[in-house]
C-alpha cells in the first residue's frame, strides 16, 4: 500500500472554515477535535492566498494540501508528503469540476447544501479507503447522476445533463419542502 | 422531543445564511428514519432524511450504540425500494455506520443479490459496500463473484472489485492472492483505471516475491501502460526494483531508459513522477540528472501553483547532493523568490542558499528576513544550515550571516531550531576567526534568556573553551556569572565550570573568579558545590595566587580520550581492593562492529501484521543478549549471528523470525515472535525443533518465553551442540508451541484459563555460509599476493544453464555468504565472461579469500573457475567442498 497514491482526506469547507462536507480516509486523524484542529489549521493557512484561478498548494505537519476556492466555498484535499503533488492536484480537479457539473455551474454553499446527497455521493465515487477510484470529473458527475433516474429508466437514454436537471429540481424541491 | 432546536449560529441573519439544515436536530431526525419502516416507501423522502443523517455523522455528531443499531436496521428495510437514488444513498449510509459482525449478516443477502444484479451501479456499490464491511468469514462465500467481478466489463465494476482487493489483502491476504490471474487479466485492460487499480493490487499481491516483482517491472515497462496513474505506479515499483538491486558502480543502470522515456509523457504527473525517481536514485550522476532537471526546469516557469511547488521541492533536495547541476535553474529560481505562494518562495530560497554566488548574498539575506517568520521551524532549520554552508562559502560575508542568525536566534522558536542556530554560529566561530568576538556575544546574550538547558550547559562549556582566549576576557563574565544565580542546578554546575576555565586562562582575573567560586560553596546543590571546591584547590584559591600548573590545565581542558562504554566497564569489573583504579588499563579501541552487519535495506516492514525490527542486531548487542542467559553463557564466543530469517509469511497471526548464532562448538536459534492479534496473550511460547535432518546437532538447552502479549515482540532460544570447529549443516523443521488465553479488548485482561495450541513454521537451514564472516579487504590484489599460494585450490565448474551470467554470479555470492571486493558482483550487460574478488573469515578465525572466473559456455552454460587461498589448506578443500555440494 505504501507505493499506491494514498488521499488522506477531502474537505470541503465554508469561508469560516467550518465544515459543509467532509471525508477522511486515514487513522491520522482519530478523534472529531483532531480532525477539526486539523481543518482549522489547514484553512487559517491558506486563508489569505488566493486560489480562484488555479489550484494552490501548501506544505505542513508532513502533509501536502492542494486547494482552491470559489465563491464561498473551500476545497481541499490532502496527502501524505512524499505523494507526487500533480496526482493530488488531478483528484482536487475532479472533485471541483464534478461538483460543478453537478450543480450546473452555480457553485456556491448554499447550492451545495441544497444538493448536499449529491456531494456525498460524489466523495464516495472519487476516493475509496485512501485509494483514487476515479479523477475524470464527466465520469464522477455521470456515476452520481445515473442514480436520480426515474425507476425502471435504462439510462443510457437520457443524457447527463438531462439527468442532472431531474436530479436539482428534484432535490431542491424535496429539501425545501 | 420532535420539535426543532435550534443548536448553533441562531444569531445569524438568515438570509445571509440560509441553510437547509439549520436548526437540524439529531433526536429529531432518528425520530423521522422511522419513515423508514413504512409498508408503502416514500422514496423521496427517505433520501431525504439519510442526507440528513449523513449531514449530521459529517458534522462529527456521534450515534450511540442503541440509536447506531436502530438505523441500521430502519436502512435495511430500505432495499425493498426500486428506487435507484435510494439504494445509492443506503450503500453509503451502511459504510458509514460500520456495523458489527451481527449486525452485517442482516444485510448481506441483500448486498448478496445485488452483486449479482444486470445493473452495473448496483453491482460495483455492493461490493464495495459488502467487502467495506464483511469479516473475512463471508469473504470465501462472495470470492466468486469477487473474481468475476474482477474481469466485468464494465470498468466500474472491475475497480470496485480491485479496490476492495487492496483493501482485503491487508486482513484476508491468503484469500486475495488467489486471485491473481484475474488481476492479472485485468492489468492488461483497456479502462484506464482499471489497469491503475489492477497494477496496484498485482504489485500488493506479489510484493514479498523480489523476482516476481521484477518480471512484473521488465514485461511492463516494455509494454504499454495507457492509464497516467497506472504509469506512476509503475515508476514506483519501478525504482523499487532499482534500488534492491542495488548495481550502482558500473555500466547502465537498468530500467534508466524507461524512466527517462517517461520524461517525455504527455501527462505531467507522470514526467513529474519519472523526474523525481531519476533525482532520487542511488549515485545518481549527472548524466542521469540532467535530463530530469531539463522538465523540472520547464516547470518552474508553469503558470500552476502546484507543478512550480513540485519542481522546486524536488529542485531543493537535489540541490542538498549536487549543487552544481541545479544551478542552470538559478535564474528560474530567483523569479520565485516573489512568488505569491510563499511555499514556493521559501523552497526557491533555500535552493538559492544552496546554490548561490558571493554576490548574491545580500539580496538573498533581505528577502529570507521576510519569510522567517510564517514558515514552519523544520523549514527554519533548513534555512539555517543552508545559511551556514553559505557563510562557510563565502567567509567575507560574515558579518550579515552572523546578524541574521543572532537576530532569529532572539526569536520564538522550538528546541531544534535554536539548536540548529548554536551549531551553526558555533561553527563560524571556530572557522572564521573574525567572526569570533561577535558569534560569542550573541551567544552570551542567548543564555541569558535561554529556557533550553542542553543547549546552556553546552554553549557555557564553549564559552569556557574561546572566551578566555578573546582579547577581554573579562566582559564575559557577567554573563556567566548570572547563570549561577538564575538557572537550573545543571546549568549553574556548568557555569562554575566554566568561570573556573578563565581562572585558568586568565591569570589577572584569578583573584576575582575566587571570590565567585567561593560564593558558590553556598549553592543548595551538591554538584555545584563539589566542582566549586574541587576548581577552588586545583587553582589554589586557598593560598597565593600562584601559576597554573599544566596539569591542572590538562585536567580542565583535556578531553577524554577513553569511550565511556570502556570506562564504565571496566569500572563495573573493578573489585575495590588495595590496588586502585588505573584509567590507563581501560582498553581505547572502540569495538569494531563488523561489516556484515549492516541493514539489508527494502526490507522495512510493512502494513499491520510484518514483524517489528528485532533487538539491534549487531553482533555486540546479540553478544550481551547471549551472554545473559545462563544457559548459553559457557558457549564462549560467539563468531557470527545471521540476518534473520522469516519464518512465516507477512501479515500472518503470529510473525516468527529466526537469528542463528554459531559458536564454535554450539548453534543457538534465537527465534523472535510478535503476536499480532489483539484478543490474545500467548504464554509460555516454545518452539519445538525437529533435528532429524540435522544429524550432527543435538539439542541441548531451550528457553521459553513467559509472555507474549499483543504487539510486544519477545524472544525465545533453542540451543544445539555440534562438532567443534565444523561447520556442520542440516535442516530443522519448527514448531510454535503455547498456551493461548482469550483477552478482553476492552479491559485488556486475560483470561485465567488458556489453550494449548501449535502453529506450524517454516523450516530453517543452517548452510555453509553461516561459518564465514563477511569481511572485507581494501585492496585485494595486496591480500591476495601476501596470502601466498601455499595453501591455493584450484578447480573448475559447470554450473549448467543459468539465466544470466549475473545470476550466476549472485547464486555463488550467497552460497559462500562472503564479501564481495572492489565492487565486482556487478556484472556489466551483455559481458560473456566476469571476474568476482570475494573475502572472509571462516569459522576458526581463518582468512579466506576467493578469486572467481565466470564464463558463458555456449547459450546459457556458465562454467566457473575458482581460485581459493585461505591460511589454512582445509580451509580451502572446505570452500570447494561448499560450491561442490552446492
Amino acid at each position: 500500500m505504501d507505493l499506491c497514491p494514498l488521499i488522506k482526506n477531502i474537505l470541503l469547507l465554508d469561508t469560516e472554515g467550518k465544515r459543509v462536507a467532509v471525508k477522511y480516509y486515514s487513522d491520522d486523524w482519530p478523534t472529531n477535535s483532531a480532525k477539526e484542529a486539523f481543518e482549522k489549521a489547514v484553512f487559517t493557512k491558506t486563508q489569505k492566498t488566493s486560489a480562484r484561478n488555479e489550484a494552490e498548494i501548501t506544505m505542513f505537519d508532513n502533509y501536502v494540501v492542494v486547494y482552491k476556492f470559489v465563491q464561498d466555498l473551500h476545497f481541499f484535499v490532502t496527502g501524505g508528503e512524499n505523494e507526487n503533488e500533480i496526482i493530488l492536484a488531478s483528484v482536487l480537479q475532479g472533485f471541483f469540476d464534478a461538483v460543478g457539473l453537478i450543480l450546473r455551474g452555480t457553485v456556491d454553499k448554499r447550492e451545495v447544501l441544497e444538493n448536499l446527497d449529491l456531494i456525498f455521493l460524489c466523495l464516495d465515487e472519487i476516493v475509496d479507503g485512501g485509494i483514487i477510484l476515479e479523477t475524470d470529473a464527466d465520469v464522477i458527475a455521470g456515476k452520481v447522476a445515473s442514480h436520480s433516474m426515474d425507476d425502471g429508466a435504462p439510462f443510457s437514454e437520457q443524457t447527463i445533463t438531462q439527468a442532472l436537471a431531474t436530479a436539482r429540481e428534484r432535490l431542491t424541491r424535496s429539501l425545501l419542502t | 422531543m420532535a420539535q426543532p432546536l435550534v443548536k448553533k449560529d441562531d444569531d445569524r441573519d438568515d438570509e445571509a445564511d440560509y441553510s437547509p439544515f439549520l436548526g437540524i436536530e439529531k433526536g429529531a431526525v432518528l425520530q423521522e428514519a422511522r419513515v423508514f419502516n413504512d409498508p408503502q416507501l416514500d422514496p423521496r423522502r427517505c433520501s431525504q432524511v439519510i442526507t440528513k443523517l449523513l449531514y449530521l455523522l459529517n458534522q462529527g455528531e456521534t450515534f450511540t450504540k442503541v440509536e447506531a443499531t436502530e438505523v441500521f436496521f430502519a436502512v435495511t428495510k430500505l432495499f425493498q425500494s426500486k428506487d435507484i437514488g435510494l439504494r445509492r444513498m443506503v450503500y453509503v449510509m451502511i459504510k458509514e455506520l460500520s456495523p458489527s459482525a451481527d449486525e452485517v449478516i442482516i444485510v448481506t443477502s441483500s448486498l448478496m443479490k445485488d452483486m449479482t444484479s444486470k445493473t452495473d451501479m448496483y453491482r460495483a456499490n455492493a461490493i464495495r459496500v459488502l467487502c467495506r464491511i464483511t469479516d473475512g468469514t463471508l469473504l470465501t462465500q462472495i470470492e466468486r463473484y469477487l473474481k468475476q467481478a474482477i474481469v466485468d466489463k464494465n470498468p466500474v465494476v472491475a475497480s470496485a472489485a480491485l479496490v476492495s482487493g487492496i483493501h482485503l489483502l491487508q486482513t484476508n491476504p491468503e484469500i486475495v492472492k488467489r486471485w491473481s490471474n484475474e488481476v492479472q487479466e485485468a492489468v492488461q485492460s483497456r479502462a484506464a483505471l482499471v489497469q491503475f487499480h489492477a497494477l496496484a493490487l498485482l504489485h500488493q499481491i506479489r510484493q514479498n516475491d523480489r523476482l516476481a516483482v521484477n518480471k512484473l517491472v521488465s514485461s511492463l515497462t516494455k509494454g504499454s501502460v495507457r492509464s497516467p496513474l497506472a504509469q506512476c505506479l509503475l515508476i514506483r515499483y519501478t525504482s523499487q526494483v532499482i534500488r534492491e538491486s542495488a548495481n550502482t558502480q558500473a555500466g547502465d543502470r537498468p530500467f534508466y531508459d524507461f524512466l527517462e522515456g517517461c520524461l517525455r509523457h504527455k501527462a505531467e504527473m507522470v514526467i513529474f513522477e519519472a523526474a523525481r525517481a531519476i533525482t532520487e536514485l542511488n549515485g545518481v550522476t549527472t548524466r542521469e540528472l540532467t535530463p530530469a532537471i531539463t522538465v523540472l526546469q520547464l516547470f518552474l516557469s508553469s503558470s500552476k501553483p502546484v507543478l512550480r511547488f513540485a519542481a522546486v521541492r524536488t529542485l531543493n533536495k537535489v540541490a542538498m547532493t549536487h549543487p552544481m547541476a541545479v544551478t542552470n535553474c538559478n535564474i528560474d529560481m530567483e523569479s520565485l523568490i516573489s512568488d505569491q505562494n510563499r511555499s514556493i518562495a521559501t523552497l526557491a530560497i533555500t535552493t538559492l542558499l544552496k546554490t548561490g554566488n558571493e554576490s548574491s548574498v545580500d539580496r538573498l539575506m533581505k528577502q529570507i528576513t521576510n519569510f522567517m517568520s510564517d514558515i514552519a521551524d523544520e523549514f527554519k532549520i533548513v534555512v539555517v544550515e543552508a545559511i551556514r554552508s553559505l557563510c562557510l562559502k563565502f567567509p567575507l560575508k560574515h558579518r550579515s550571516l552572523m546578524n541574521f542568525l543572532s537576530n532569529i536566534l532572539r526569536e520564538e522558536g522550538g528546541f531544534d531550531y535554536k539548536k540548529a542556530i548554536v551549531d551553526s554560529i558555533v561553527i563560524l566561530i571556530r572557522d572564521i576567526p573574525e567572526a569570533k568576538e561577535t558569534g560569542l556575544l550573541h551567544l552570551c546574550e542567548f543564555i541569558e534568556d535561554c529556557e533550553f538547558t542542553y543547549l546552556s550547559t553546552q554553549i557555557l562549556h564553549f564559552l569556557g573553551i574561546e572566551g578566555p582566549k578573546t582579547s577581554d576576557p573579562s566582559k564575559y563574565i557577567r554573563y556567566i556569572y548570572n547563570r549561577v544565580h538564575l538557572e537550573n542546578a545543571t546549568v549553574r554546575a556548568a557555569a562554575v565550570s566554566t568561570l573556573a576555565k578563565f581562572g585558568a586562562m586568565v591569570d589577572t582575573l584569578k583573584p576575582r573568579i575566587f571570590v565567585l567560586l567561593r560564593r558558590c560553596l553556598f549553592d543548595n546543590d551538591d554538584e555545584v558545590r563539589d566542582r566549586a571546591t574541587l576548581y577552588l584547590n586545583t587553582l589554589g584559591g586557598d593560598g597565593a595566587v600562584v601559576q597554573t600548573g599544566e596539569d591542572v590545565k590538562e585536567f580542565l581542558f583535556g578531553s577524554l580520550d577513553i569511550p565511556l562504554v570502556n570506562l564504565e566497564n571496566s569500572l563495573k569489573n573493578y573489585e575495590p581492593s588495595e590496588e586502585s583504579f588505573d584509567i590507563y588499563s581501560v582498553p581505547r579501541e572502540v569495538k569494531t562492529q563488523p561489516l556484515a552487519e549492516k541493514k539489508a535495506p527494502g526490507k522495512k516492514p510493512t502494513g499491520l501484521g510484518a514483524p517489528p525490527a528485532g533487538p539491534p542486531s549487531t553482533v555486540d548487542a546479540y553478544e550481551k543478549l547471549l551472554s545473559s542467559i545462563p544457559e548459553f553463557a559457557n558457549f564462549g564466543k560467539l563468531f557470527k549471528s545471521s540476518a534473520p530469517v522469516e519464518l512465516t509469511e507477512a501479515e500472518t497471526e503470529y510473525a516468527v523470525n529466526v537469528v542463528k548464532h554459531i559458536f564454535d562448538g554450539h548453534v543457538v536459534f534465537q527465534y523472535n515472535c510478535t503476536n499480532t492479534i489483539p484478543e490474545q496473550l500467548l504464554e509460555n511460547v516454545t518452539v519445538i525443533v525437529d533435528a532429524s535432518e540435522a544429524e550432527e546437532f543435538a539439542e541441548v538447552a531451550s528457553k521459553p518465553l513467559r509472555s507474549l502479549p499483543y504487539d510486544s515482540p519477545g524472544q525465545t532460544f533453542v540451543a544445539f551442540e555440534k562438532p567443534e570447529g565444523i561447520p556442520a549443516v542440516g535442516k530443522f523443521s519448527n514448531m510454535l508451541r503455547f498456551i493461548v488465553k482469550e483477552v478482553d479488548p476492552s479491559t485488556g485482561e486475560a483470561e485465567d484459563d488458556g489453550v494449548e495450541d501449535e502453529y506450524q513454521l517454516e523450516e530453517l537451514e543452517v548452510v555453509a555460509a553461516d561459518y564465514i564472516l563477511k569481511v572485507g579487504v581494501s585492496n585485494f590484489r595486496n591480500a591476495w599476493e601476501s596470502m601466498g599460494a601455499d595453501c591455493e585450490r584450484i578447480d573448475e565448474y559447470g554450473l549448467g544453464p543459468r539465466e544470466s551470467l549475473a545470476e550466476a554470479v549472485n547464486a555463488v555470492i550467497d552460497l559462500l555468504g562472503m564479501q564481495p571486493c572492489e565492487g565486482t558482483e556487478v556484472v556489466p550487460n551483455n559481458s560473456r565472461s566476469h571476474t568476482c574478488l570475494l573475502s572472509g573469515v571462516y569459522i576458526g578465525n581463518v582468512k579466506v579469500l576467493v578469486r572467481l572466473q565466470f564464463g558463458l559456455d555456449g547459450p546459457k552454460d556458465v562454467a566457473m573457475k575458482l581460485a581459493v587461498r585461505s591460511e589454512d589448506e582445509a580451509v580451502s578443500d572446505a570452500i570447494h567442498e561448499i560450491v561442490a555440494s552446492g
